[in-house]
């Protein structure tokens, strides 16, 4: 399990937008590296990230090796209805972590 | 008499200059042209052909980067995000890394705002292209220069 870092509010008012900050830790090693030996170390990235709001699908993201390591994706949602934000990682080597957080909507 | 000491092969001042030159140009011209040529190559390739206007979307990244392996960026997309009128999806291009891609987001109504935000890695200064798509089918594109000082994976550029 790889360590992640989620900034998110805990509850919200309904129809406010909320700002969704992840990071997750991983080398996203881009396959373009020599390693010591002089070998090119093979790819090892994070290929997509997905966040669901009770199940709906709100946000994704598909990276590709540019991306830094340890991945931060920064995104917003509609505070809509009270319930579970699940996030979501995937990538080479069968790599996948899902965390999910609680949202509490206020009227 | 001096004159009788120099060799008769040895190749004249002009034909050395020629020769630099023609060299210098074969290293210098010929990568950027065609690395300028794929950023569009994979940006067509994105929209597949669709025309792509300038304007709507703000790519917002330091003009001076001291490390390229850790490139802040913030995509913004000037849009309403209602259900009638919303960004679907914003991509992030390169000009002169390994490859083209950077990074894609998928966004609808439910993202409330289009602004996504992520940090990436720079392998030399150059241009990078943001594409956003809206949802009536329409390209928006922004395009910034970065000059960077400490590159990322200078080991595999050789």
């Amino acid at each position: 399990m790889a360590r992640t870092l989620i900034n998110a509010p805990a509850s919200a008012r309904r129809g406010e937008v909320v700002e969704i900050r992840a990071t997750i830790g991983h080398p996203m090693e881009t396959g373009f590296r020599a390693g010591e030996d002089g070998k090119v170390l093979p790819r090892n990235i994070i290929q997509t990230f997905s966040c669901r709001y009770n199940g709906e699908l709100v946000f994704s993201a598909e990276l590709f090796s540019a991306v830094s390591a340890n991945p931060y994706i920064a995104f917003h949602t509609v505070a809509t209805d009270s319930g579970t934000l699940v996030l979501s990682w995937e990538g080479d080597n069968g790599f996948s972590q899902t965390e999910s957080l609680q949202l509490t909507v206020t009227a | 008499m001096t004159h009788s000491r120099h060799p008769p092969a040895l190749p004249r001042r002009r034909q050395l200059l020629a020769g630099a030159a023609g060299v210098v140009a074969g290293v210098v011209l010929r990568p950027a042209s065609a690395a300028a040529g794929d950023l569009a190559v994979a940006v067509s390739a994105h929209t597949q052909g669709a025309p792509v206007r300038a304007g709507k979307v703000k790519l917002d990244v330091a003009e001076l980067v001291d490390n390229g392996n850790v490139v802040p960026i913030t995509i913004t997309v000037d849009s309403p995000m209602t259900a009638a009128d919303h960004v679907k999806s914003i991509a992030v291009f390169n000009e002169k890394n390994p490859q083209r891609d950077v990074a894609r987001f998928m966004l609808g109504p439910r993202a409330g705002k289009a602004s996504v935000g992520t940090r990436i890695r720079l392998a030399t200064s150059q241009q990078l292209v943001a594409v956003a798509q809206m949802s009536d089918g329409s390209w928006w594109s922004h395009t910034v220069n970065v000059i960077v000082t400490l590159a990322a994976c200078i080991e595999g550029d050789t």
